[in-house]
């Protein structure tokens, strides 16, 4: 059984007037890592409402855990373990007393399910005397990991839960995600972040209410159509290097990657060279040009600038 | 009922860790008893009054007398001039004056009749009113007085007994005003207040998609209040007997049911305002503007209902503290039993009843 099947969901806002989710379908299997990876706005939240029986869909369907959102609420909200993307404990009260106060909502105890938290839990626990109100970006998300966590859920719902996490937390984070999936719980997760998307199982790229492609990290940046190059220079900026490739008639793609320029070109069989040379012609020397394994976010750029 | 339990347990937690609302909560019954009590009184005491005496004779000096030994004014004489009287009243001195005309003994012993101006300062008609029935009231004292010595035969006289409160305290009359003001402020406001805290900051969310039960969020979210009025209900008690000298007539426990009655009313009020808002901000000033202002308003504790508009006397029956209000009289000083506040009291069941329907009818089990 797939403990996730959603079946074309739509859902607007506003009667009608803003599209949220626009036909989306996919399914996950058992003891998989899915991530729903896309920017603010790409309908990831609405999913996870929608999915966490939380918003009822306009149209489509959707099962959870075998029961579907709309009739079966009472059973999938006996099921999952959800973490909304805002942090949502109780601020005035402590660490310990937050994760007690969940554990008994979800009729359990801290004692009978601290195997799953401990590896977690462990990192906060010198603190849980402290008020969650208190707590920095990274202790609060393991704080609200753990208190979704507490009553064993078949499947986890995480939305979007590294956004306002350092980057060591936020390591640390999807390697206890990685941890949980081999402990046997689906988990479903979010984020904006295109390196942690290479963490997932699988992936289903998102952009303004519908998923672009569903598969796993490799086969995406694997099915990328054309060679990419990396092009840097020490002499030239930036914008006057974008700016000479825009005028390059063979330039199909180019775009601003941290330092570098990456660019994919119409004619397949072009070398670096003649790139090399394109560049000194327009008077930009020096420059080096690499081809690369294209990363997750060249595919997303690629998917979205091909719509 | 473990999980109900802890969730109770952690309401109580949000209350004591939370400075101003615990301040709010216990300072508010007390500071407002004070207010009321001794600031905000319309009784009248040791009022500075000018006697202008013109007539210097036997019963102007008796009259006199028997205005200093009342309680409600101060005497301070010796003005003769009507332009010292005017600078008197200006400068707020005193707010009554009392002169007698030259001859006033003679015109009373010989032609049976003498008159006295009464003067007040009107720029607070109230008081001013007050203090003439007073003044009115010593000087008809004076005639009868006067009149039995003399043996003059027809003498009507009005007795009036003030019942139930025969000193004219205004402590009786606010107490249970301030009761049903304090109550309806912490049941409505901090009610409506915590559970639409809970949406604004997503942990409603979270409560949602759990096993518990979504109208047990509400039910538990009311009971710390309940608990916590209950507090209330007690302290001021406790001030008006002790510190205002106002005894509870009846029975104290029917007085605690019927105040479980309203806090309960309220408490669905709160729990109906914050089915209906999503703000913390909206759902306290529907709190004070639509509960708040009714409650003073409509309650017949600060402006008589008699007097209204018959549509606003009609309207003022679908407001909870009116009834509350009347019931609370009848306890603390009429001291009267059930059979007297029946009637209150079932109203009082009906609005909650329907505010619990209304409010069960329109919770959300979803998000918006």
């Amino acid at each position: 059984m797939q403990p996730i099947i959603v079946n074309s969901l739509n859902k607007t806002y506003g009667n009608g007037q803003v599209t949220a989710v626009k036909d989306v379908s996919f399914t996950v299997n058992e003891n998989e890592l899915f991530g729903l990876i896309g920017p603010d706005g790409a309908g990831k939240t609405s999913i996870f409402r929608i999915l966490t029986t939380l918003l009822l869909a306009d149209s489509g369907t959707a099962k959870v855990a075998g029961f579907d959102v709309v009739t079966g609420y009472r059973e999938i909200r006996q099921r999952v373990g959800y973490m909304p993307g805002r942090f949502s404990l109780y601020p005035d009260l402590t660490i310990e007393e937050n994760l007690a106060f969940f554990a008994t909502i979800f009729d359990t105890s801290i004692e009978e399910n601290y195997h799953l938290i401990r590896d977690i839990y462990i990192q906060i626990e010198p603190f849980k005397k402290r008020r969650a109100g208190k707590l920095s970006g990274g202790m609060k998300q393991k704080l609200a990991l753990c208190c979704a966590l507490i009553h064993k859920p078949e499947v986890l719902f995480l939305d979007e839960p590294t956004t306002g996490v350092d980057p060591v937390s936020r390591k640390e984070f999807w390697e206890m995600l990685g941890r949980l999936k081999s402990g046997g719980i689906t988990i479903l997760v979010s984020t904006p972040y295109m390196d942690e998307a290479s963490l997932c199982d699988r992936i289903a790229l998102m952009q303004s209410g519908s998923i672009m492609t569903i598969d796993t990290p490799e086969a995406l940046t694997g099915s990328y159509p054309d060679p990419l190059f990396a092009i840097s220079t020490e002499k030239a900026s930036m914008p006057s290097i974008l700016n000479a490739l825009a005028q390059f008639e063979k330039t199909k793609s180019h775009y601003a990657f941290g330092e570098f320029a990456h660019a994919s070109f119409t004619d397949k069989n072009l070398s670096a060279d003649d790139i090399i040379g394109y560049l000194d012609s327009r008077g930009i020397t020096n420059s080096r040009i690499n081809l690369i394994k294209p990363t997750i976010e060249d595919r997303f750029i690629q998917l979205a600038t091909q719509k | 009922m473990k999980q109900f339990l802890a969730f109770v347990r952690k309401e109580f937690a949000h209350v004591i860790r939370d400075r101003k609302t615990l301040l709010i909560l216990f300072g508010m019954p007390v500071v407002q008893i004070l207010i009321f009590g001794f600031a905000l009184t319309n009784e009248v005491k040791n009022t500075s009054i000018l006697i202008v005496d013109h007539a210097k004779d036997v019963a102007s000096q008796q009259l006199i007398t028997k205005i200093e030994a009342s309680q409600y004014f101060e005497v301070q004489r010796s003005i003769l001039s009507p332009h010292e009287i005017n600078k008197a009243f200006q400068e707020g001195v005193v707010k009554v004056a009392v002169v007698f005309p030259v001859g006033f003994n003679e015109s009373l012993k010989h032609e049976n009749s003498a008159s006295v101006q009464l003067l007040a300062d009107a720029s607070d008609p109230n008081t001013a009113t007050t203090l003439t029935n007073y003044l009115g009231a010593i000087v008809e004292d004076f005639q009868s007085a006067n009149n039995e010595l003399n043996g003059t035969p027809y003498n009507i006289s009005t007795e009036t007994r003030m019942l139930y409160n025969p000193q004219l305290q205004g402590a009786h009359n606010f107490v249970p005003g301030v009761m049903a003001l304090v109550l309806m402020l912490v049941c409505v406001m901090m009610t409506a207040v915590s559970i639409v805290r809970e949406k604004e900051t997503g942990t409603m969310e979270i409560l949602l998609v759990s096993p518990f039960k979504p109208l047990l969020v509400i039910v538990s979210k009311a009971v710390p209040y309940l608990l916590l009025s209950l507090i209330n209900v007690i302290s001021i008690l406790l001030l008006s007997v002790f510190v205002l000298d106002l005894p509870v007539k009846g029975s104290i426990i029917l007085l605690f049911a019927e105040s479980i009655l309203f806090i309960i009313t309220c408490l669905t009020m709160g729990i109906f305002i914050s089915v209906k808002t999503s703000s913390q901000q909206v759902a306290m000033l529907i709190s004070l503007m639509g509960m708040l202002l009714p409650t003073i308003l409509f309650s017949g504790f600060m402006f008589p209902i008699e007097n209204m508009p018959v549509a606003l006397q009609i309207f003022s029956n679908v407001v909870p503290a009116k009834w509350f209000y009347i019931i609370v009289k009848s306890i603390m000083i009429k001291g009267m039993g059930f059979g007297g506040i029946w009637k209150e009291s079932l109203i009082l069941c009906l609005i909650t009843l329907f505010l619990l329907v209304v409010s069960l009818k329109s919770f959300k089990i979803r998000l918006s």
